[in-house]
């Protein structure tokens, strides 16, 4: 049975298993592509979400509820890039349109360096090690962190205009599929490959993979773990604001709450993909957004809740998440 | 008398003091607490009193888990909801009395004992922050089935309802000659001064039976595991079973507060029990008072109390008065109070992770 | 002392609350092997790991070649040329043998002559070489973790009980391979295994409650055996 369910990829393969079972439950192909298609899209941008903030903990232990103010933020000023760009985004040009979103995406990005930076060095660096102090300190810096969103961006709902390209759908036949999901989709997985290679082939990434299995004895081995972690955090920090930036284009309307919402996503995310590894954070995100998608069509109200009870049941089969770093 | 026995002689006496200091303000807060009618006699205050009451005891049964026991959860609130959302339900659907009190509360109870040990035997057993991300997602979805489940908790507007009579404005508790309410220093013996004594009396009580849970033999264990785990484990105690036991306890004690606050309000709605605001008040209150002790709770739940319903009218009055300066009346401006406390609470976190009470009585000892 | 590769003076490390070593002086003279002996908790690891730089010594100084290294973070104590190999092996089971001695090598590039005898010395090595390393066994981990700290050239190898665990004709082999690695290099070597220790060493110190209650040549304790029922006691294997 194991040999059999390995040979099909293992774990792997939950999302296609996933994604197999709801197609009757849907009843309607169309719908059920439109619905896996916002699955994998939505999944793709939580992956993007929950891969930093996996292996920040991986490498360094250090687990920052402050994660979600990133990902507000990168809302909030690609929102804010994207309206200054109005005539590129309305313009009547691939190229600009282009150049509008990913402007916006990349002021998001920038943002979560530089914060990220000093996130690091000035909230976490003086907690290492003190998990209770971490949890407590991170909360408060999120709570500073969306006090200033809602004093720079106030309380009300801001608008996020849609480049032109990306707005509409593809129609095939009776299938139709927002084209901003796509977009959304290829970016997060040209991400992921990108952070896959990196880890794999370069000698950074086989530091990173190693410090998260046993940082003392990279340490001991003659590298200095606390400064690939501040490279680490802050590229954790830069993609989460990435993946708040993508989110609100797809949403077209976000509010301060925002982050808040979707981090209870990437908890989960984090959680049943076992912690430290972007591979379980690509497949639990995957998950998250094709179970939400589906039950949100099939039985509305438990959407929040469906996520809830996989990652109960995922916890009861295997406590350390689907693809721990680590095996424990 | 020699020079060092004249030291330690010093410190010895500091030490009282530090203690005592902390002893006085605990039962000054006490005694303000249970003379709080009359002391306080107008509405804003007395809701004031009964709800640093309330929160004593839930802060405390936070702080067991926190402070005692070294376990991070963002479920209390969901407790606490859990026994002001049955409360509140049967009172809604069967009418004020005390049998609704009794069914929707046991009810509300019986289910934070079972998702407690649920949760606690699930997670309890891996890192201290995977379990506070579990809680965290649990209360989330709680808060998520609160409001959608809207034919039986009102969703997001939340349940009106009327108390047990006795509790009643309309109640007489003590009538003078001429059959009107007896007036006591002024404070008319109405329903109002029943609810708020079986308020206070009933915190007091949860309160008391914390002070015996932290200094029964199940206290002690639970300090040696947050001190040392694997040591705690090697000695022979079952950790995972001790951990979730103080959990489900903890649990107990947030729904009971839960339906004293639901009684008390007459109201219960998301942002009176479930929110994440109210969970981070909590993590506020019991780190400003200190964690690890039950006099900390105390303390800063009144603190923040008492900030928070005052504070607030500071602050106007301060961007009012800056009005003419740039930025500084948008840093000053009510709603921005809690950047304030966020800012203050990382630099207690920095600086005095002990919290009041637990800086006063170390500064003392030292 | 001249001829010291290392010198420990007076070191005293607490690890929490607990006062581990009370003031370990130790010489470790250039070359061979150095075998620490002692019971459990006598404070064996401790003093490597306080070597290592990966526990602090509240007092005293760790002298490496003239230098004080005591206040040194570990990385730096690893790029001066001396290599750990603790206890547990710190093998990295998520990463391939071959990626495992990569991360060690100073450049990431491997010198050919070090790799052959590496695969020499060791032919699991090269059998296993783009394998994770968790699917190894137990002697084997323990290769790669002393491969770790041969494909450089080191001034000093810190090894904590290699034979912890393992099969005795792996300990057969083992001790052919820490005699060559030792003729050019100084080892110290945590052991309890008597035996092994008695067959390698060169110079023997003796821990027990964190301080050092003898030195000598490990010729003379293993001919007194009075002195080694005083000094090691029930708690050694003398098998």
């Amino acid at each position: 049975m194991r040999d059999l369910v390995n040979r099909f990829g293992g774990v792997n393969a939950l999302p296609v298993i996933l994604m197999i079972i709801a197609l009757p439950l849907v009843g309607s192909f169309p719908t059920w592509v439109t619905l896996t298609v916002a699955g994998l899209a939505m999944g793709m941008m939580i992956f993007l979400m929950a891969s930093g903030l996996s292996l920040v903990f991986g490498l360094m232990d250090v687990l920052n509820f402050g994660h979600s103010a990133f990902i507000s933020f990168g809302a909030f000023i690609a929102a804010t890039v994207l309206a200054a760009l109005a005539a590129w985004v309305s313009a009547d040009s691939f190229v600009l349109n282009l150049a509008a979103i990913f402007s916006a995406i990349a002021a998001a990005a920038l943002f979560g360096l530089l914060a990220g930076w000093f996130f690091e060095q000035v909230i976490i660096k003086p907690v290492y090690r003190d998990h209770l102090r971490q949890i407590l300190i991170t909360m408060g810096a999120l709570i500073v962190a969306e006090q200033l969103i809602l004093m720079i961006w106030g309380g009300n709902p801001v608008a996020v205009p849609r480049p032109q390209i990306l707005s509409g759908s593809l129609i095939i036949g009776d299938v139709s599929i927002e084209i901003y999901r796509i977009f959304a989709f290829l970016l997060g997985l040209a991400v992921y490959i990108a952070l896959y290679v990196t880890l794999k082939r370069t000698r950074i990434g086989l530091l990173i993979r190693a410090g998260v299995e046993n940082r003392e004895m990279v340490e001991a081995l003659g590298f200095k773990v606390d400064r690939l972690f501040v490279a680490v955090f802050m590229t954790g920090s830069a993609l989460a604001a990435m993946g708040g930036a993508m989110w609100a284009g797809y949403q077209g309307l976000i509010s301060p709450a925002l982050g808040g919402e979707i981090m209870i996503l990437v908890f989960i995310v984090v959680i049943i993909g076992g912690l430290g590894s972007i591979e379980g954070s690509l497949l639990g995100a995957l998950l998250v957004g094709l179970l939400g998608n589906y039950v949100a069509f099939i039985f509305p109200k438990l959407s929040l809740a469906s996520n809830m009870v996989l990652m109960m049941a995922i916890l009861l089969w295997r406590p350390w998440g689907l693809r721990p770093a680590v095996k424990p | 008398m020699t020079d060092t026995s004249a030291t330690s002689h010093r410190a010895a006496k500091r030490f009282n003091t530090g203690r005592i200091a902390v002893y006085a303000i605990v039962a000054a807060i006490g005694l303000a607490l249970m003379f709080a009618p009359f002391l306080f006699p107008d509405v804003r205050s007395q809701q004031v009193a009964a709800r640093i009451c309330i929160f004593i005891a839930l802060v405390a049964s936070y702080d067991l888990l926190i402070g005692y026991t070294g376990i991070v959860s963002f479920a209390h609130t969901m407790f606490f909801g859990l026994g002001a959302y049955g409360t509140a339900i049967a009172l809604k659907q069967m009418g004020p009395g005390w049998d609704a009190v009794f069914l929707g509360g046991s009810a509300g109870v019986a289910a934070a004992i079972i998702l407690a040990i649920a949760i606690g035997l699930l997670s309890l057993r891996v890192k201290a922050i995977f379990f506070a991300m579990v809680t965290l997602a649990a209360a989330s979805v709680m808060m998520v089935l609160a409001s959608q489940l809207s034919d039986f908790t009102g969703g997001e507007d939340g349940l009106v309802y009327s108390a047990p009579k006795l509790f009643s404005p309309a109640t007489k508790l003590m009538t003078g000659d001429d059959g009107k309410v007896l007036a006591v220093f002024d404070v008319r013996m109405n329903g109002k001064i029943a609810a708020y004594y079986f308020v206070f009396l009933s915190s007091l009580a949860l309160f008391f039976a914390m002070l015996r849970i932290v200094a029964s033999p199940l206290g002690t264990v639970l300090e040696a595991i947050r001190e040392n785990e694997l040591r705690a484990e090697a000695i022979g105690y079952r950790v995972v079973a001790y951990r979730t036991a103080i959990f489900v306890i903890a649990a107990v004690i947030a729904a009971l507060a839960g339906i004293l606050w639901a009684t008390w309000l007459k109201y219960t709605g998301p942002d009176t029990t479930l929110s994440f605001a109210i969970m981070i008040d909590i993590l506020l209150m019991v780190v400003i008072g200190g964690m690890g002790t039950m006099h900390g709770a105390v303390i800063g739940v009144t603190v923040m109390s008492l900030a928070q319903f005052y504070l607030k009218d500071l602050m106007e009055a301060g961007a009012i008065a800056t009005a003419d300066i740039p930025v500084l009346p948008h840093l000053l401006e009510p709603d921005r109070w809690l950047l304030w406390l966020g800012v203050l609470f990382i630099l207690l976190v920095y600086f005095f992770p002990a919290g009041i009470a637990g800086t006063l009585m170390k500064k003392a000892g030292e | 002392m001249s001829g010291a590769i290392l010198r420990l003076d007076d070191v005293h490390t607490d690890i929490a609350q607990y006062h581990i070593l009370h003031g370990v002086s130790l010489d470790i003279p250039e070359g061979g092997v150095h075998v620490l002996l002692g019971r459990n908790g006598a404070g064996k690891t401790t003093t490597l790991r306080t070597i290592m730089g990966l526990w602090r010594a509240r007092k005293g100084a760790i002298v490496f070649r003239h230098h004080d290294i005591s206040a040194l973070h570990a990385s730096d104590i690893a790029r001066l040329g001396i290599a750990y190999v603790p206890e547990n092996m710190g093998i990295f089971g998520g990463l391939t043998v071959e990626e495992n001695l990569r991360l060690a090598s100073a450049t990431g590039r491997f010198d050919k002559d070090r790799l052959d005898r590496i695969f020499d010395l060791f032919p699991a090595i090269e059998q296993f070489w783009d394998k994770a390393a968790w699917a190894l066994s137990g002697g084997q981990k323990q290769m790669l973790a002393i491969s770790r700290a041969i494909i450089e050239p080191r001034q000093l190898i810190l090894i904590d009980e290699p034979t912890k665990g393992l099969a005795p004709a792996i300990i057969g082999n083992m001790i052919a391979t820490f005699r060559e690695i030792g003729r050019e290099t100084t080892i110290l070597l945590v052991e309890q295994n008597f035996l092994f220790a008695k067959s390698l060493g060169r110079g023997v110190s003796v821990v027990d409650d964190g301080r050092i209650v003898h030195n000598g040549a490990m010729a003379d304790l293993a001919a007194d055996e009075k002195l080694q029922g005083e000094l090691l006691s029930l708690s050694m294997e003398l098998q």
